[in-house]
């Protein structure tokens, strides 16, 4: 015991763990349509018409399979938020920053995004939003940078 | 008494390299709409819906959390399930469990993997101890070679008789219209493929594959209702070891779990001629000479007498006890699906219905198996009757 008070020998490592996701057919269309058009479209149901948003071939309420796409307009309504002030190394944005769950006209589910261009201190739920989109995109979801107030 | 427990609903994606067009979600979504078809069941007849794979195999943890949605699992109770290589088998065997409590009436039990999105070496790599093991056998592989060439002092196994093997596998797996690799190879090209880690070269390793299947699992009073073909799970075992890490099976020159998994479910079975008894047997064949070395090690054949069936021609589908006639794990290997894909091919040799791959023999009753990373064996006896 003493001699491992005095040395206690630990192993040190690391993990390798690069991957790829594939995004799938109906989630390809709709990144497309966000890096090439700046357009949003959400995922409508053929049975029960729910329109889940950010797009999923799968209905969340019915489990039927969804293969058509519809456009938003992109602007919606903050549903709640916070503020992120700890760093981690999985961060995309420096903190601090602040996160919303921000529902968009026509859909019937919320996506979490950043919320920019206000101060942290007038972010209300309820408050009307819509997207700002980067200059040079590469379809992915941070192809907005970030939802501002409408 | 556990209650008695069927397979009534079987569904299978077809298995690949590569398929960048779907996520893991559609993958899954594929196989278990496939098997509510075969069973004419909707999801909402699911009492429990569990899944399996290998977490980190495609870089993301608890990855159920965002399938939930694809395998029908929301609002069900159920988990997500990672036993290693026998993920599969377990998921089989965890849906029995269910069913034979006799809580549950219909579950579904899905397995998948979709190898070509991450790595997998370095992720099968952490369940080793890492202050001891970790640099040495890396990967799945190493403990593999290393009790091939025990099997090979011991019993008077050859190079030539694992290239058979794999030879005999590439023709079944041509007849599998949903197998990865449905090449067809020659012993001798077998012989030259490059060497991976002696004694086991490329086509000696199974291959990388994707692909899902899913399983539904009822009651005795259900399955009669709702079923022309039941397949009855009459029994299974699941042996664990002690941490064996680079030397597993070695110490014993045997695989020892999978030698009590045998003896366990022949005896009480009354088995007592696993090849005369039961027909086929679909094994977790992760390379070439699993199936001589592990039909000794599960007391199917006498000691050092596998080899001498593969010879013989003795395994291959029109043989006399064929062996992974689907093209088995060395033509396709999706692992978290690997081991619950092994006891669809045995349930779809029993109903018949497997198609081009169907073996001559008639099926009343058939083997399969899982193995894997956590040094587990499962060995499952399924028949055409409950009793």
């Amino acid at each position: 015991m003493e001699a491992v008070k005095k040395e206690p020998v630990l192993f040190e490592g690391y993990v390798i763990m690069p991957y790829k996701y594939s995004v799938g057919s109906l989630a390809s269309k709709f990144f497309i349509k966000l890096r090439d058009s700046k357009v949003l479209s959400g995922a409508k149901c053929p049975k029960c018409q729910m329109v889940n948003f950010p797009p999923r071939s799968v209905c969340p309420k019915c489990f039927s399979k969804v293969e058509e796409l519809v456009e938003l307009s992109g602007k919606g309504k903050l549903e709640t938020f916070t503020v992120v002030h700890y760093e981690s190394a999985v961060q995309a944005l420096k903190p601090p920053y602040a996160i919303g769950v921000i529902k968009l006209d026509g859909a019937d589910t919320a996506i979490t995004h950043f919320i920019g261009g206000v101060d942290f201190k007038d972010i209300k739920p309820g408050m009307k939003l819509e997207p700002v989109f980067k200059a040079k995109r590469d379809a992915n979801i941070l192809d907005i940078e970030y939802f501002q107030p409408a | 008494m556990a209650n008695r427990v069927a397979i009534v609903g079987i569904g299978q994606t077809t298995h690949s390299g590569r398929r960048p067009y779907v996520n893991d979600g559609e993958l899954i979504y594929d196989a278990v709409t496939k098997a509510l078809a075969d069973a004419d069941l909707s999801i909402n007849d699911m009492e429990s819906v569990m899944s399996g794979n290998m977490d980190l195999f495609e870089g993301h943890h608890l990855n159920d959390a965002m399938l939930n949605l694809y395998s029908g699992a929301a609002g069900k109770p159920g988990f997500k399930m990672n036993t290693g290589g026998t993920v599969g088998s377990m998921m089989a065997i965890q849906g029995w469990y269910h069913v034979a409590s006799g809580l549950f009436d219909l579950v579904l039990v899905i397995g998948w993997e979709k190898h070509d999105e991450g790595l997998v070496t370095p992720a099968i790599s952490t369940i080793t101890d890492p202050a001891v093991d970790r640099p040495f056998l890396v990967g799945a592989i190493g403990g593999l070679a290393t009790v091939s060439v025990a099997y090979m002092q011991r019993s008077g196994c050859k190079l030539e008789h694992a290239a058979m093997v794999r030879a005999n596998a590439s023709q079944a797996a041509a007849r599998n219209p949903n197998a990865h690799m449905r090449e067809i190879y020659s012993v001798e090209e077998v012989m030259n493929a490059r060497m991976v880690m002696y004694p086991l070269n490329l086509l000696m390793c199974c291959p990388t594959s994707l692909g899902a299947t899913a399983l539904i699992l009822a009651s005795e009073s259900k399955a009669k209702k709702i079923c022309k073909k039941p397949v009855w799970m009459k029994d299974h075992v699941t042996v664990h070891v002690e941490y064996g890490g680079a030397q597993f099976g070695i110490g014993e020159k045997r695989w020892t779990s999978h030698m009590e998994a045998g003896a366990k479910l022949f005896k009480r079975n009354n088995i007592t001629k696993p090849m005369v008894e039961t027909q086929v047997f679909e094994m977790y064949d992760p390379m070439a000479f699993a199936i001589p070395m592990w039909l000794e090690d599960f007391l199917i054949c006498e000691p050092n007498e596998g080899w001498k069936l593969v010879e013989k021609g003795a395994l291959k589908l029109e043989g006399e006890y064929p062996v992974s006639p689907s093209g088995g794990v060395l033509c396709t290997n999706s692992i978290g699906d690997s081991a619950i894909l092994r006891v669809a091919e045995a349930a779809l040799q029993i109903r018949g219905d497997a198609g081009e791959h169907q073996v001559t023999r008639e099926v009343k009753q058939a083997l399969a198996s899982g193995f894997g990373g956590s040094y587990w064996s499962d060995l499952l006896l399924l028949s055409k009757t409950k009793d």
